[in-house]
């Protein structure tokens, strides 16, 4: 199960440097990131090398955050590559909460990483479909 | 110009001893009547004929908004159903409002007092008088509706809103006098200079305005931007509504209807009362009120009373503006707001009671409320619906249980200011 931790960000100066600051001094590695706004806050999604000790750490700093259960595939990165995998999301009928794709990659294809309701009938379809997904073992390592 | 001169303009020991029998007949009648009174005076050691003069009020016990509560919706009330006339409420500390009823005497007496208000205000039989308080269960509207009529001016029902049309039949009708929010007043002066009405065109000489507090400079801009003379006006709903006490032409104070009410100041702590002059919290004895008469009613309002004689003749003690509150309520846009009020639909949405703070402040004449809460790992979610579906709930049930507009902004966990721990509840910017 691959944990992404959320953070509730008020839209305020400095929040979000005080976030990652907290994070990068106890040496937790940011792996993917993504954040959610609206006009009156915001929601700091990423994917870190220790989920567990960052939750830690932020709640000790008064942060509000929690753990989600997210999938990780690899997309093949060429023109159409991603429009694969959500179609075969979408022919199953699950819907896509968010995604958002990872900077660094341990090889050439690009990783998406994909919030959906059924994690495991999600999972299915994807595998089915050809789809490499990531465990936690791959990704907090990268 | 006087209403009624033989009352308004009576001999201060007169009038004190007016008080004296008026207060008598009260304690006898809400003693025989009110289960809640005999109880209290049993529990005092007073009896009603103990009570011998208008110096004797300092024996009765007191009453609190939270009787009225307590004994919701008639339980207070001296006069059989069949009596009652008319029934008005206002929010109460909890979910259930503070209720009132009157006699066809009271509401008769209440329009007295309106009609001696807008003789203050230059008022005659020839005036033309909007009435831009809200009618409703607010005492507002219909009080002053009452007095405009018992003047015999040619009253104009208007009610709250409609800020253009209220300027057109202002302009139409011939509006002499205005009733209504001084927020309200300062929100028409400046729709009508976006309008391009020019005031020194109406008719409009005076304005009777109240039920929010205001400052002397908003006095002195509302007379400006409209070219009248701006009169305050007291009030509340537990004591009768809109005209318990109204300035004169001088504006030295409001003069109180001493023939109806009796006014003390109080230390809110020590409960023992202060000698004219002196700033305390206002407790008011109705002495001539057959629906529901209230004995000592705190009104936690902060002032001070003035006996000295006024340039306009009237003798009857002025009362300094509000200066604020012994306790934590708020009125904003006329409306009475308690922080518990709000505390208690974020503890019903929560479950937990979370951290929040009322913010209010004053933009552009009209009073802005808003609340901070403090997202809590309960609260919280990852997705950015939920979270808005959260804020958008807490503001639709502030509204339902306030009845006014609010904002509503998720804040980070102990980002609200904490003194001793306790997070500092209501945050007031206006400046007042």
């Amino acid at each position: 199960m691959i944990k992404q931790i959320s953070v509730f960000v008020e839209n305020k100066k400095g929040r979000l440097a005080r976030i990652t600051e907290v994070l990068g001094q106890s040496g937790v590695d940011m792996i993917a990131l993504s954040i959610a706004d609206t006009t009156n806050f915001g929601i700091m999604r990423c994917i870190v090398s220790d989920p567990d000790k960052a939750i830690a750490l932020l709640k000790a700093h008064d942060f509000t955050a929690s753990t989600t259960e997210v999938i990780v595939a690899e997309v093949v990165d060429k023109p159409g590559g991603l429009s694969y995998v959500l179609e075969l999301l979408d022919k199953a009928e699950i819907s896509v909460e968010y995604l958002y794709s990872f900077v660094r990659t341990p090889n050439e294809n690009a990783l998406i990483l994909f919030r959906v309701e059924d994690i495991a009938a999600a999972t299915e379809v994807l595998k089915e479909g050809g789809v490499k997904l990531l465990d936690e073992k791959d990704v907090y390592g990268i | 110009m006087y209403w009624n001169k033989e009352l308004e303009c009576m001999d201060r020991e007169q009038i004190r001893a007016l008080q004296g029998k008026k207060l008598q007949a009260t304690v006898k009648k809400v003693y025989e009547n009110v289960p809640f009174y005999k109880k209290a005076f049993d529990e005092k050691g007073v009896r009603p004929e103990d009570i011998k003069s208008v110096d004797d009020v300092k024996y009765l016990p007191f009453t609190m908004k939270s009787d009225l509560r307590d004994h919701y919706p008639f339980g207070l009330f001296a006069a059989p159903q069949s009596e009652i006339v008319r029934i008005h409420a206002s929010s109460g500390t909890t979910g259930k409002p503070t209720v009132v009823g009157y006699t066809a005497r009271d509401i008769s007496n209440w329009a007295e007092c309106l009609a001696r208000t807008f003789t203050c205000a230059g008022g005659t039989k020839d005036s033309v008088i909007q009435v831009a308080y809200g009618y409703g269960l607010f005492t507002g509207g219909l009080g002053a509706h009452y007095g405009a009529e018992r003047l015999g001016a040619a009253t104009v029902p208007t009610s709250s809103g409609n800020t253009k049309r209220q300027i057109m039949l202002m302009q139409d009708f011939g509006t002499t006098i205005l009733a209504c929010t001084p927020s309200y007043a300062l929100y028409l002066a400046e729709t009508m200079e976006e309008m391009g009405v020019d005031h020194n065109l109406l008719k409009l000489k005076a304005g009777v305005f109240g039920a929010e507090p205001w400052t002397e400079a908003m006095r002195n801009e509302i007379e400006q931007r409209l070219g009248i003379l701006a009169i305050d006006i007291y009030g509340l709903s537990e004591i009768m509504g809109p005209g318990v006490a109204a300035d004169c032409e001088y504006k030295q104070g409001m003069h109180i209807a001493e023939d109806f009410f009796l006014a003390e100041i109080i230390d809110p702590v020590t409960l023992e009362p202060l000698p004219y002059g002196q700033k305390g919290e206002l407790v008011i004895t109705t002495i001539d009120k057959d629906g529901i008469p209230l004995i000592r009613y705190r009104t936690r309002d902060i002032t001070s009373l003035h006996p000295e004689p006024c340039g306009c003749g009237r003798t009857m003690v002025r009362m300094d503006k509000v200066l604020g509150r012994s306790d934590d309520m708020l009125i904003i846009r006329g409306v009475n707001v308690f922080p518990s009020q709000i505390e208690s639909v974020l503890v019903e949405i929560a479950e937990v009671s979370p951290h929040y703070q009322i913010v209010v402040d004053r933009v552009d004449n009209s009073d802005t409320l808003e609340v901070q809460v403090e997202v809590s790992a309960e609260m919280f979610s990852d997705e950015v619906k939920r979270l808005e579906a959260l804020r958008r709930k807490i503001k639709a049930e502030i509204h339902s249980v306030l009845n006014i507009g609010v904002e509503v902004t998720l804040v980070e966990p102990k980002t609200i200011a904490r003194s001793e721990g306790k997070a500092k509840r209501v945050i007031d910017n206006r400046k007042l």
